[in-house]
């Protein structure tokens, strides 16, 4: 079984289009890259599977659950940090990362949270408020509660976005190291993501999947990607 | 399997939110400065307009009396980060997403700042006790009077929540909900009699004037528990409860 299904999906914001039939699924153990230019429909997609967008058509399944039926079930399944990893501001790492254990139930909650800041090295951090925190950290807090209870499924809408070179290279090796006995999603813009992240390619664009492949067919397209996602997307 | 494979979380997600909901309001200087406001115009209203004390009457009518006026201007006030302050910071997709559902969510919330106004109700007690110590006043009435007054601290929040819900935007939240409130609370004193008479008849008129927020606040100051303000309040209370739930849904 996949864990995670999207089955024709579509979504319209009024006149406009912004995913029509899109349909793919990830096992574990892979790591997929969403790609596809600004106003794709990556995040509409994103927000669909993660049940936080109702799809005017179609279904998405977490773990074999579906995100509409079966909401709460299947949101147990998932962690999922949004565009720009919002958070409660005016909490503290601590705080913000304990309230997501215990509003998700978990048997030990200050054992989760401590493995969590350990994990995505927001130790030093943690007594301050979210607020307060640069970028880089505010992206790892984001990042942070989505890993927290260690979910099967792991959909990331550009968890890299204004990150230094250094941040960038943490967070995948934090993905890399949980890879595999997960499914993943991340959505990015940085075609050389690809190559040293992920197993698999989905690119997008308009609303459309323009292709679905392995990463070694993806980068057998061209030697610059750039040419080759610009093709993929025109 | 790497999850722990989450056992039905049952009440947990609830009681998380009304837990963050109600220590939020501490976070922030303004939980300081709304009970610091409310207890001054509560106590200032009753002694200097309402004449509490040169009344020479051991019963606290004349403080209640104008706590229609403080909830609809006060409930708003603490309700109008809600919703707009989940929708402004892109937390709300980040909550839609936990394994919590919008009704527990909701009610969670609701309760939390309904608490939090119980909390600046009860800080009120003071005026009570000088009351007692001045005179000999009916117990029971002051007991009802404060329910009543926290039920329609209630309908007000319902109203505030609604409005909380439709926008990003928590300066616009409180001046809707707190329009709306006003509303409330004039209806209760006639003042669009002359417009609606027309419309409804005089009959239809004194059903109108029920719908405000002293008329169902009266009995309880007088110790009078009748089954039809509580309704009321409750009414208002939960139904903008569960349309602002509806509207969060519906996004």
């Amino acid at each position: 079984m996949p864990l995670i299904e999207a089955k024709h999906l579509s979504k319209s914001y009024g006149a406009l289009r912004a995913v029509h039939d899109v349909s793919f699924s990830v096992d574990r153990g892979e790591v997929v890259g969403f790609l596809g230019p600004n106003g794709a429909g990556k995040s509409t997609t994103m927000k669909m599977l993660t049940g936080h967008l109702r799809a005017d058509a179609g279904a998405a399944l977490i773990a074999g659950l579906d995100v509409a039926e079966e909401a709460v079930r299947a949101k147990q399944h998932l962690g999922y940090s949004p565009e720009g990893a919002p958070a409660y501001g005016e909490m503290t790492v601590r705080e913000f990362l304990r309230f997501a254990a215990d509003l998700r139930g978990l048997t030990d909650p200050a054992a989760s949270v401590r493995r969590t800041l350990a994990l995505c090295r927001l130790e030093e951090v943690a007594a301050q408020g979210i607020d307060t925190l640069s970028k880089g950290y505010r992206m790892r807090v984001g990042f942070a509660q989505a890993v927290l209870h260690d979910p099967e499924v792991l959909i990331l809408d550009e968890p890299t976005d204004g990150l230094d070179p250094n941040q960038k290279h943490e967070v995948r090796r934090i993905l890399k190291e949980m890879a595999a006995t997960k499914a993943v999603i991340v959505s990015t813009h940085i075609l050389e993501e690809v190559g040293e992240l992920c197993t698999r390619v989905i690119v997008i664009a308009k609303g459309e999947v323009r292709c679905d492949e392995s990463r070694e067919k993806f980068l057998a397209r061209g030697a610059d990607l750039n040419a080759v996602f610009r093709q993929l997307t025109a | 399997m790497t999850s722990p494979a989450p056992a039905a979380p049952g009440l947990k997600p609830f009681a998380a939110m009304l837990r963050r909901e109600f220590a939020g309001y501490f976070r922030t200087p303004l939980a300081y400065v709304f009970l610091a406001v409310f207890n001054a115009f509560a106590v200032s209203l009753a002694f200097f307009v309402g004449g509490l004390y040169e009344s020479g009457v051991a019963s606290l009518d004349r403080f209640f009396l104008y706590h229609p006026w403080l909830w609809a201007f006060l409930a708003p006030a603490a309700g109008a980060r809600l919703w707009a302050e989940e929708r402004r910071q892109g937390t709300l997709e980040l909550l839609l997403t936990w394994p919590i559902t919008v009704w527990q969510a909701a009610l969670g919330k609701f309760l939390a700042a309904w608490l939090f106004l119980a909390c600046a109700l009860l800080m009120t007690l003071p005026v009570a006790f000088t009351v007692g110590w001045l005179g000999d006043p009916d117990w029971g009435v002051i007991v009802s009077g404060y329910a009543g007054s926290l039920l329609c601290a209630g309908a007000c929040l319902g109203v505030a929540a609604v409005a909380s819900a439709l926008t990003r935007s928590q300066v616009i939240a409180f001046v809707t909900g707190f329009l709306a409130c006003f509303l409330l609370v004039l209806v209760g004193y006639g003042v669009f009699d002359e417009l609606l008479a027309g419309l409804f008849g005089p009959a239809g008129i004194d059903e109108i004037r029920r719908l405000g927020l002293w008329r169902n606040l009266e009995p309880f100051t007088l110790g009078l528990l009748d089954v039809r303000p509580i309704a009321y309040f409750l009414s208002v209370a939960f139904a903008g409860l569960g349309l602002s739930t509806i509207i969060i849904e519906r996004r």
